[in-house]
């Protein structure tokens, strides 16, 4: 790395560090999500530009904020003269004394409250859900727009026009600036939950070798989750997806073997889970259910039972420890609460598992006319896997040459063909 | 990328009130920022004991270590991008120290954590 590719990594680490205390600070003096946004964008420019002459000044976190908020004013003194209102210089006057950059309480600031607005706002349900996934990236984590691009696989382009046209589409609607509380938040919750949801699997079926930022996307998630988690601590759904996610990257280092091959659940090495990361997720676990329990909910929202589903699997020592009957439980609770084909079909190997294939197939034979799954190469999967253990191996190796021809992934393919050819009969 | 910081210091006065405060606000903003996993401060080397072994030979020095010139104070575990966040993170950290408690002397030893 270059002198000043090391310089310029430096910087954007220094200003990552005090990033969401900029962002919350000048959205509360700006009153507008967007805005605040940008002005911390140019005071990251400013000190790009800056510090490679001057050098890192000494509490290069105090300067970001006293440049940011020098911004923030310039900003607002020119709105107020442009429109002479006189309201709006009294709340300028106001802000300036709020903005004075006073070092010594420089950590005083509770960025909690504008943190859980800028989450909302950023997942907000009128935007598009790859709009709002950029954005909560981008304005609560920091990351740059080329990060994120690098981290979908996208042009930088595209996602610079879906932050530009997103941020439009909040100022054009009035929805810069709101803090939606009670009902109104847990209405909009489940639009934030599904974001950083779709920003973790994201990164969680990245493949080896692929760029370093894109199984980055699933640490990102994990922060957002965390963040939820603190500023949102009632939710039990926010420590439910919290603990889904912890669960799931606990087996990152056990996915695949060295030729980038996926490794089956059942087949993984568990010593290679990460035990901080389950003792994390499942102590997320316990505070959904606790406080499921404190409202009276017998059952808990989709994100904890999934991952009640996948503690499960984190618990047994062995796979051949598993509770399925647990597990298969869990499962018809879910069917309840989110039905859907996909979960009824992992009921199935659930129950097949617990009970039996012959009652993992009466389950799943109604999902064989379902038009959702006709092309999901999974549903003939499962059905020879239970087939076959019923004995019917003709009917087995027809479901497994089925499912083969409905593989995306050539690994997959070939490990369904395998299995159709070692069908005896 | 996890990261562990483990303070240490050959000096054993207990941090300030202001110092403490102040750790105590940065530790809640990483926490809210979703970066910090885990922290803590050390007990006095009293409440502590080594079990060592020394040209093979295994033996226990039960506190306080009279020889011991470095201490451990306490450690922290984040979550960060990479070694650059760290390292602001740690200076903002030691900056804190140089402010609020002067005349004392210590490291903040970052190091990644092993995993993935």
């Amino acid at each position: 790395m270059s002198r000043d590719a090391a310089t310029h990594r430096a910087i954007l680490a220094a200003w990552r560090i005090e990033h969401p205390r900029l962002i919350t600070s000048l959205a509360r003096i700006l009153r507008d999500v967007p805005l605040a946004e940008e002005l911390t964008q140019d005071a990251l420019v400013a000190a790009l530009e800056r510090w490679p002459v001057t050098g890192v000044p000494e509490r290069p976190g105090a300067w970001l904020m006293a440049t940011a908020r020098r911004r923030a004013l310039d900003h607002l003194r020119r709105a107020a003269m442009l429109r002479r209102n006189h309201a709006l210089v009294a709340h300028d006057l106001e802000a300036e004394q709020q903005a004075m950059p006073d070092l010594d309480s420089a950590l005083d600031d509770d960025i909690g409250d504008e943190m859980l607005r800028l989450i909302f706002t950023a997942c907000h349900p009128r935007l598009a859900s790859d709009a709002r996934a950029a954005l909560a990236l981008r304005m609560v984590c920091g990351l740059t727009t080329g990060e994120i691009a690098r981290a979908f696989l996208v042009p930088e382009a595209t996602i610079a026009q879906r932050i530009v046209r997103a941020k439009r589409t909040l100022t054009a609607s009035g929805l810069s600036y709101e803090t939606p509380r009670g009902e109104a938040l847990a209405a909009r919750l489940a639009s934030v939950l599904s974001v950083v949801y779709l920003i973790f699997n994201e990164g969680y079926t990245a493949a080896r070798g692929d760029d370093w930022l894109r199984p980055q996307l699933c640490h990102q998630a994990l922060r957002l989750g965390r963040i939820l988690t603190a500023v949102a601590p009632g939710e039990p759904e926010v420590h439910g997806l919290l603990a889904l996610m912890e669960l799931n990257a606990s087996r990152a280092a056990a996915r695949v073997d060295e030729d980038g091959e996926p490794i089956l659940l059942m087949d993984q090495d568990r010593r290679l889970w990460d035990r901080l990361q389950i003792h994390r997720g499942l102590g997320a676990l316990a505070r959904a259910r606790q406080l499921t329990a404190d409202r009276g909910d017998p059952s808990g929202g989709p994100y904890a039972l999934q991952a009640a589903i996948v503690a499960q699997h984190a618990r047994a020592a062995t796979g051949a420890e598993t509770d399925w009957r647990a597990i298969a439980a869990l499962y018809e609770v879910l069917a309840r609460i989110a039905p859907s084909p996909v979960v009824q079909l992992n009921r199935s190997i659930a129950m097949g598992m617990a009970e039996g294939p012959e009652a993992g197939l009466a389950l799943l034979q109604p999902l064989l006319a379902e038009p959702s799954l006709r092309a999901y190469h999974l549903l003939p999967s499962v059905h020879g896997d239970l087939l076959q253990r019923l004995g019917r191996h003709a009917e087995a190796r027809a479901a497994f040459e089925a499912a083969a021809a409905l593989a995306l992934n050539r690994r997959e393919r070939e490990m369904l063909q395998r299995r159709a050819r070692e069908t005896p009969g | 990328m996890r990261f562990m910081f483990i303070v240490t210091s050959a000096q054993r006065q207990a941090p300030t009130p202001a110092l403490l405060e102040a750790m105590g606000k940065l530790a809640d903003r990483e926490i809210k920022a979703g970066r910090m996993l885990d922290n803590a401060g050390l007990m006095p080397i009293e409440t502590g004991a080594q079990v060592r072994i020394d040209d093979g030979r295994l033996s226990l020095v039960d506190g306080p270590f009279i020889e011991a010139k470095e201490m451990i104070g306490g450690y922290a575990i984040f979550d960060l991008p990479g070694k650059e966040e760290a390292i602001a993170s740690a200076m903002e950290f030691m900056q804190l120290h140089k402010d609020l408690a002067p005349g004392w002397d210590g490291v903040c030893e970052l190091r990644a954590i092993a995993g993935p």
